[in-house]
């Protein structure tokens, strides 16, 4: 601990919660309250009631939860698949190379995700590829928006893992796709699933390329938050808006634990 | 390939590697025969770690060729090599219990599954570590972890296994226990091929059959233990292997020197320069003797250093030092004193002047 002294430390908390309390904590309670809220007129909400998450957990919004999680899923796993085996092949690149692809992989970051999700519409909206109107035009742009993502956290790891490690398993005869296999996949297992962790959250909650391109039999929650809040119905928005934070919660939680059981050292 | 029949030898003819024009190992030929324990003796940056990498296949060399067993493996990937190798910092992998380490190479050289039991067993029992077999390596003190790693190289019974600085990474009283395990295992297996790199004379003069003495990137002098300290050949191998007293002198006749007007007797058939050439005379400092006698340098005492056993006196003979190791004295000298020393004839071997480099400074080395 850096600061030693009593009233140090107090000061030192009573900073932290000043800022954390109204910038993180306030927003995400008021939604919590408005969720369970009828009405909200004086300071605090009133009539406590479950109804909107009956609602919310039912019908077209547990279709909504269920759409956003296939294809956070879909998404996750398909960016982890290209970002990791990029990384994983980056690193035997000359220097130049790999900087050539990492600033690639960067490049749909650099681009606001509105423009992405305009170019994936133009450019999927006529044969010979035409993906608009079907759910696989949402999962596509989802994976380009996360591949960024997994490509930087396991081109990160990939550098730091000791490559006496590759060397040792090939001198004892292991071919290159078993040091891949047996040895490097392994060590990297953490890294790898915080990297599907980060895209699944980030898929969870992407909503401005979406908006471009959603089928109506592929709406993901965050369309249907928006809609809802947008003719008005705050409540039912934020019953959904606590649906969605939970249900990622959730996932990252069960992620985390194969991390935790997945870490040697 | 048949892990269980691996012939052992190595060579090397003429190996050259070279990263981005700087040449890191020059025209190097070297025959390890199988069933010898070679040392690759040399101080960092000498190339000798860049030899076992081109035996391993890590390195790919320019020119030459590297022969395993007779093949010619220069063109082969690491993997289909067949040789066992232990690396530095030993790079057990961590996400395996100490059995599937062991059993990595087997599984790795499609050993049938009924004997990886047995033979991981009987690999860790050579290294005294078959108790830990459940062990996961982060639970192993670093020797555990060393030793470990050399059943992992040899559970695959391969003709040749290279190690690479192995005991760098262990404290002092870890590895004189070490070397024991290494010069046992060496006898217990006597048809592997072992390629010992190390900056560490102390490792080499106990372990090695033979040493190969590496600087700048050459192959500096080969011979065993005795015939490298007792006669070296260049001054680089003097100084590296053991201390050494070095001198400037004049050659006047067969077995017989001049340094400065100060006429020393060599061992007459280590000379061949003719009269009247400069040539470098060596002598160890244990076998410089204190008082008067043949072969006697006088000069003042320049430094004293107790080391426990022995006195180390360093002095200024006309401007040359001269170190001698004494059984520890009941009276040393002080520093100032004169002083009279002396050595045996067959106790000085003369060497071609100046064809090392880095001889100045030997003293801090070694024992």
């Amino acid at each position: 601990m850096l600061v030693h002294s009593r009233a140090g430390k107090r000061a030192t908390w009573a900073v932290f919660l000043l800022l954390f309390v109204p910038l993180f904590a306030v927003p995400l309670l008021v939604i919590l309250a408005a969720s369970l809220a009828t009405h909200w007129s004086g300071a605090f909400p009133s009539g406590p009631t479950v109804e909107r998450y009956a609602a919310a957990t039912s019908g077209d919004s547990l279709q909504a939860l269920t759409t956003s999680l296939a294809t956070a899923l879909a998404a996750s796993v398909l960016a982890l698949t290209l970002g990791g085996w990029a990384a994983l092949a980056a690193a035997s690149l000359r220097s130049r190379g790999r900087r050539l692809l990492d600033a690639l992989f960067i490049l749909p970051v650099a681009v606001p995700s509105v423009v992405v999700g305009l170019a994936v519409l133009v450019a999927y909206s006529r044969p010979p590829v035409l993906l608009n109107g079907t759910r696989w035009i949402v999962i596509l742009a989802h994976t380009v928006l996360v591949t960024a993502f997994a490509h930087q956290s396991v081109a990160a790891a990939v550098r730091r893992l000791d490559p006496m490690y590759e060397q040792a398993a090939a001198g004892l005869g292991a071919s290159p796709a078993r040091v891949l296999w047996r040895v490097k996949l392994p060590l990297l297992l953490p890294s790898l699933t915080s990297a599907v962790g980060l895209c699944f959250a980030l898929s969870m909650g992407e909503l401005s390329a979406t908006m471009m391109l959603y089928p109506p039999d592929w709406t993901p929650l965050p369309v249907q938050i928006f809609a809802a809040t947008d003719r008005g119905s705050l409540f039912t928005g934020a019953a959904l808006a606590v649906v969605l934070m939970t249900s990622t919660l959730l996932v990252l939680a069960a992620v985390s634990r194969i991390r935790t059981r997945a870490s040697y050292r | 390939m048949n892990p269980g029949t691996a012939p052992g030898g190595i060579r090397f003819d003429g190996v050259t590697v070279a990263y981005g024009g700087t040449v890191v190992l020059d025209r190097l030929d070297l025959t390890v025969e199988p069933g010898e324990f070679m040392a690759l003796l040399g101080p960092s940056g000498s190339g000798k770690t860049t030899a076992l990498r081109a035996v391993a296949g890590f390195v790919r060399p320019a020119a030459g060729r590297v022969f395993l067993g007779g093949r010619d493996v220069t063109a082969l990937p690491p993997h289909r090599r067949g040789i066992g190798m232990v690396v530095q910092s030993y790079a057990l992998f961590p996400h395996l219990k100490v059995k599937d380490n062991v059993a990595f190479g087997l599984k790795a050289h499609r050993t049938p599954k009924a004997e990886i039991p047995g033979r991981v067993t009987e690999a860790l029992e050579l290294v005294g570590m078959a108790a830990y077999a459940e062990r996961h390596p982060r639970e192993l003190s670093g020797g555990q972890q060393q030793r470990v790693a050399i059943a992992r190289a040899l559970a695959i019974r391969p003709g040749v296994l290279l190690l690479d600085e192995p005991l760098s990474a262990l404290d002092a009283r870890l590895r004189s226990g070490m070397l024991a395990e290494l010069a046992r295992l060496h006898r217990e297996l006597p048809d592997v091929s072992i390629l010992y790199v190390t900056h560490d004379q102390v490792e080499a003069l106990t372990l090695a059959d033979r040493i190969a003495v590496m600087d700048r990137s050459r192959l500096q002098d080969c011979g065993t233990p005795e015939e490298l300290y007792r006669r070296p050949r260049t001054e680089f191998t003097a100084s590296f292997v053991g201390n050494a007293n070095l001198l400037p002198v004049t050659v006047t006749g067969e077995g017989a020197v001049r340094l400065g007007d100060r006429p020393l007797g060599v061992l007459a058939e280590t000379g061949t320069a003719a009269a009247g050439a400069t040539a470098t005379l060596c002598v160890r400092p244990h076998l410089v003797g204190l008082g008067d006698g043949p072969n006697a340098l006088t000069g003042s005492v320049t430094e004293v250093q107790w080391r426990g056993s022995t006195h180390r006196v360093h002095a200024d003979v006309d401007g040359h030092r001269v170190m001698a190791d004494l059984r520890e004295l009941r009276e040393p000298p002080a520093i100032g004193d004169p002083v009279t020393l002396h050595y045996a004839t067959e106790d000085a071997v003369l060497l071609p002047a100046g064809a090392g480099a880095g001889a100045g400074d030997p003293t801090e080395a070694g024992p």
